[in-house]
């Protein structure tokens, strides 16, 4: 651990208000990016990170510095909207097999398409803004999971743990999600090619 | 992935996320690239799926809460939580 954030982190075990506020002030605009991208901007990812620094308080004892301090807070964070994205109301799930590749009866792809310019689809910053949107159409089981893997940068392993599922179940769903979104970005990508 | 020997592009589009986590052995992975040199539409298919990848690594730091552009945090957020700290 850094000199600086042992220091910070005794401050905080030792219930320094100046402590508290440092790290609010540190880690709260980064926390509410995590937040906002997980259960959406506005006032619910506010709350996740209030519920966040709360979780936090309570468990700066058991601090130890195995973690860096912005992880450890990464992980509280994702885990208090991964609670509040389950205590949404559920609304049914549309079927994902739309948005997923299609095969003829030999088992070749149906309908390929042309193929897409990799490095010139990367630069494009519309593109990167329909990446978010598309993702958030996603239903919620695989949008979760691209986003806690290929975004929030989790193992799989972690994602298992946090959602209750087996680690087979969080690649499967994030192979789906991932073939999904590919489906959901081709016809940008196509326009931004064409 | 079946237990033929060669893969259809149903087969081969299975196990794409195995192939890029490096987890297909090297049986299966000799099919997988023999597949990959006789087929360009899972050529292609491969590519556009690694792009879709790295397009949502791309929008925002992978890191988390380590990103170099963190948004500034609302005065009104860090009162709020103070202020919820202090009621406990």
């Amino acid at each position: 651990m850094a000199e600086d954030e042992a220091k910070l982190v005794a401050a905080l075990q030792a219930g320094d208000d100046a402590a508290f506020e440092r790290l609010v002030r540190d880690y709260g605009g980064r926390m509410l990016a995590v937040a906002s991208r997980l259960v959406g901007d506005g006032g619910e990812a506010k709350d996740v990170v209030q519920e966040a620094f709360l979780s936090a308080f309570r468990a700066i004892d058991r601090f130890e510095g195995t973690a860096r301090l912005s992880t450890w807070l990464h992980r509280i964070t994702v885990n208090a909207a991964l609670m509040r994205l389950r205590s949404r109301r559920r609304h049914p799930e549309e079927p994902l097999d739309p948005w997923l590749p299609q095969f003829e009866a030999s088992g070749h792809l149906a309908n390929p398409g042309e193929p897409w310019q990799p490095q010139g689809a990367l630069e494009k910053a519309e593109l990167r803004a329909q990446v978010r949107k598309r993702i958030d159409e996603l239903p919620e089981i695989y949008r979760t999971v691209l986003m806690l893997r290929d975004i929030e940068g989790l193992e799989n392993e972690e994602v298992a743990g946090l959602l209750g599922v087996n680690v087979g179940t969080v690649k499967t769903r994030l192979h789906r999600a991932r073939m999904a979104l590919r489906s959901l970005l081709d016809p940008h990508v196509r326009e931004i090619q064409s | 992935m079946s237990a033929r020997d060669e893969l259809t592009c149903r087969d081969f589009v299975e196990v794409i996320m195995a192939f890029l986590d490096g987890e297909l052995d090297a049986a299966q992975r000799a099919l997988f690239d023999a597949h990959l040199d006789a087929c360009p539409d899972c050529d292609h298919y491969l590519d556009s799926y690694r792009t879709t990848v790295a397009l949502g690594k791309s929008i925002c730091d992978p890191e988390g809460i380590d990103g170099p552009v963190p948004l500034d945090v609302p005065e009104e957020l860090v009162q709020a939580v103070l202020a919820a700290r202090r009621q406990r």
